[in-house]
């Protein structure tokens, strides 16, 4: 009897897939290009291993760039372009920062994956022929969170089982990657997105979605997210989202993206700003018989508000700095001594410091450089 | 009988006394199938567990009120044993795993693979999923939040976090960005004297106006402070008549103390005398950065305008010390000697600036 429940076990995989109702899919992995044309900008790199789906020669390759420009995407993109769905399981490993990445893996799993001989090909179900070139592919997302041993592990694997194997690196900073690894890739960067195609690519989101976005909505997503598009998308995911299950639906508006992201409005950090005695053109009547003297209680009270408000100090001073750093009046050496200020201040909220004290010194170190 | 806080603590969403659009969002959200992650943020007192109570009540009904207390033991890798609190209903789990120190991800992962790979058994539930509730979600080490990053992706179909937390600065941008922030702002002056008042009402008592203004004043946003405040008045004068001195916590009044110290008298045998005083502080469990803060506050009262800047800068220098640092102690005094000699150089006259 014991015999028979194995092997009614071991018989044709019967196990239910664990599938996501698409509705509540995550519009980033709906939405991740299928093949290598459909990524957004990057026409650099495209370009370039659009000639390798032709001649199915890859070498070892590092992506790097700022996250959200589409790294992970072009990768998995083209391994299923090169493999199709059949193949791409037993041809293609995976693995990112959540998974176990210690030496020991190295050891074990990736050098077990890499010298596997591939497995022939399997028919392709849907009909099209892939190029399903003689060789795996091993993708280490986030490569720059492995550790150094992890990565001197690597460098002979790489080499050993080149001939059936080969790797792509994904990471952020390419100074993480030991030199004899980054030598051994060609490199390929991603730049953050340009409006333009970041613009296009969510107004096709909102098209394929049904849902209302203007341009204005567009322009503050995109501002809000610095050139990363899985930002973009996530943000119009949940405003759309809002905005659909109040009653009556609301349309989107650009101050929901800026709520959403948890973005400090801009006449609060104007207002900081004016307190501090940097001038601010805005159309709001500037008051111009406040005393440019040092003023301390005022600074405390504005910075109180703020923490009283909830606002993240990052936030506050990623903000400040965009507009002191823009500022049209200030000279070079008040902007210098401010960005310090900045430099040390972020450090220190990184360190965990307490972020009260902490806005009161940018504030007070600010109004004393820009008053100087 | 329970404390004020808790008995008039709003139990659903229609009940919140102050920022009607939020609970109006937290609201639909609840109605519709497609709950996202939620982050809650904003400082203490502005009521944000009693939101995050309000919207599970929303999604899942009341029985989410029964809750049971549970303690769970993990092991950690080098096999040592950690004991976690949880609070639990059939809907839900609460866990703070930052009471797990340096093992918080040990925690994160055990508890939330355990939650995702269960299915809800329960057919009369409103929803699929259930809710793990994070508390103090910014005093997560980073090894934790990475954990958490995929599992959040991962596991969406039968769970959803809502995460608990001070201040965004802390946490990592890919978990920002998978939650729908939400940010709980301090309710403003009137908002709290309405709340007050309200709470007084069903008391049955008769608060003078000037006694609620100052309540509202002392407690800089607080709610529940403000509460807490207000019971402590009526047990103090049961008819609300006489004079109303609102009681500054004991440590307050000590702190308040030292900063005197510092600013009377600016010497050898004044340090020894503050650190003693800083001493006795930190054995009552006062947390440093608390400590540092209201000293530095009072000072700056009680100085000179062209000081203030300097002390405040110094403050801010040390606490971020004090972190990075093991013994506490010592960054208290080094602040409180730097101000000594900044206090008396000032009067002096000397320029200090290349001592720096």
């Amino acid at each position: 009897m014991a015999s028979n429940f194995f092997n009614s076990r071991s018989g044709p995989k019967t196990s239910v897939k664990h599938t996501v109702d698409p509705a509540l899919q995550p519009w980033v992995e709906k939405y991740r290009p299928k093949t290598i044309d459909d990524v957004s900008a990057q026409d650099h790199t495209v370009a370039v291993l659009r000639k390798t789906l032709t001649s199915t020669n890859l070498p070892h390759m590092l992506f790097y760039g700022p996250p959200g420009t589409g790294k992970t995407s072009t990768i998995l993109a083209l391994a299923r372009q090169l493999f199709g769905p059949d193949n791409f399981k037993n041809r293609v490993l995976e693995l990112n920062a959540s998974d176990e990445r210690g030496i020991a893996i190295v050891r074990e799993k990736i050098k077990g994956f890499a010298r596997q001989t591939p497995r022939a090909q399997a028919v392709a179900s849907d009909g099209k022929t892939y190029p399903c070139p003689p060789y795996k592919i091993i993708i280490l997302d986030e490569a720059d969170s492995m550790t150094q041993d992890a990565q001197g592990a690597l460098r002979r694997i790489m080499e050993t089982y080149a001939r059936i194997t080969r790797f792509c690196l994904v990471c952020n900073y390419v100074t993480r990657i030991i030199e004899p690894l980054a030598s051994r890739c060609s490199k390929f960067r991603f730049t953050p997105l340009n409006p333009e195609s970041a613009a296009s690519r969510l107004t096709y989101i909102a098209q394929q979605e049904h849902i209302d976005v203007n341009k204005p909505v567009i322009d503050a997503l995109i501002n809000v997210s610095n050139g990363d598009l899985r930002r973009a998308i996530t943000y119009l995911q949940s405003a759309s989202r809002l905005s659909s299950t109040s009653v009556p639906p609301t349309p989107i508006l650009p101050s929901d993206i800026q709520e959403i992201a948890g973005v400090v409005p801009d006449k609060i950090v104007n207002d900081l700003a004016r307190t501090l005695g940097i001038d601010i053109d805005d159309d709001m009547d500037m008051d111009s018989s406040m005393p440019p003297k040092f003023n301390f209680s005022a600074i405390q009270k504005k910075v109180k508000g703020i923490i009283r408000e909830g606002y993240s100090a990052t936030q506050v001073l990623s903000q400040l700095h965009d507009l002191v750093v823009l500022h049209p009046i200030l000279n070079s050496k008040q902007k210098s001594a401010c960005a310090l200020v900045f430099a040390e201040a972020d450090k220190a909220l990184c360190d965990g410091s307490d972020e009260e004290l902490w806005i009161l010194e940018i504030a007070l170190r600010v109004h004393k450089a820009v008053s100087s | 009988m329970s404390l004020w806080v808790d008995q008039y603590r709003p139990k659903s969403l229609d009940g919140l006394h102050y920022h009607r659009g939020l609970s109006q969002r937290l609201k639909s959200l609840a109605a519709s199938g497609d709950f996202p992650h939620l982050l809650f943020y904003g400082p203490s007192g502005a009521g944000k567990k009693t939101r995050i109570a309000c919207t599970l009540r929303e999604i899942f009904g009341p029985g989410v009120e029964k809750l049971k207390i549970d303690q769970r033991v993990f092991l950690s890798p080098s096999r040592r044993k950690l004991e976690i609190n949880l609070v639990q209903s059939n809907y839900h789990i609460e866990i703070t795993p930052s009471e797990a120190g340096n093992y918080d991800r040990v925690v994160i992962q055990e508890i939330l693979k355990e939650i995702a790979q269960t299915q809800q058994v329960d057919l009369n539930a409103k929803q699929r999923f259930k809710v793990v509730v994070i508390n103090e979600a910014d005093s997560l080490s980073r090894d934790a939040q990475a954990a958490l990053r995929r599992t959040m992706e991962k596991y969406m179909s039968n769970m959803r976090i809502i995460l608990c937390a001070n201040s965004t600065s802390r946490l990592i941008a890919p978990i920002k960005s998978r939650c729908l922030l939400m940010r709980v702002a301090a309710p403003d002056s009137e908002e709290m004297t309405s709340v007050l008042l309200h709470v007084a009402k069903k008391e049955n008592l008769n608060m003078p106006e000037e006694a609620i203004e100052k309540i509202v004043e002392d407690s800089s946003g607080n709610l529940r402070k403000a509460l807490l405040v207000m019971e402590a008045l009526k047990m103090q004068s049961p008819n609300l008549t006489g004079s109303l001195s609102i009681a500054k916590p004991d440590w307050e009044t000590y702190c308040h103390k030292v900063a005197d110290l510092i600013v009377g008298e600016q010497s050898p045998a004044r340090v020894m005398e503050v650190r003693t005083k800083f001493y006795e502080l930190l054995s009552h469990c006062i947390p440093p950065t608390v400590i540092l803060k209201t000293v530095a506050e009072r000072v700056v009262e009680r100085v000179d305008e062209s000081l203030k800047a300097d002390i405040m800068h110094w403050a801010a220098f040390y606490e971020t010390r004090m972190r990075i640092g093991n013994k506490k102690i010592f960054h208290l005094e080094a602040w409180a000697v730097k101000v000594m000699s900044l206090y008396k150089h000032f009067f002096f006259d000397i320029d200090m600036s290349s001592f720096d």
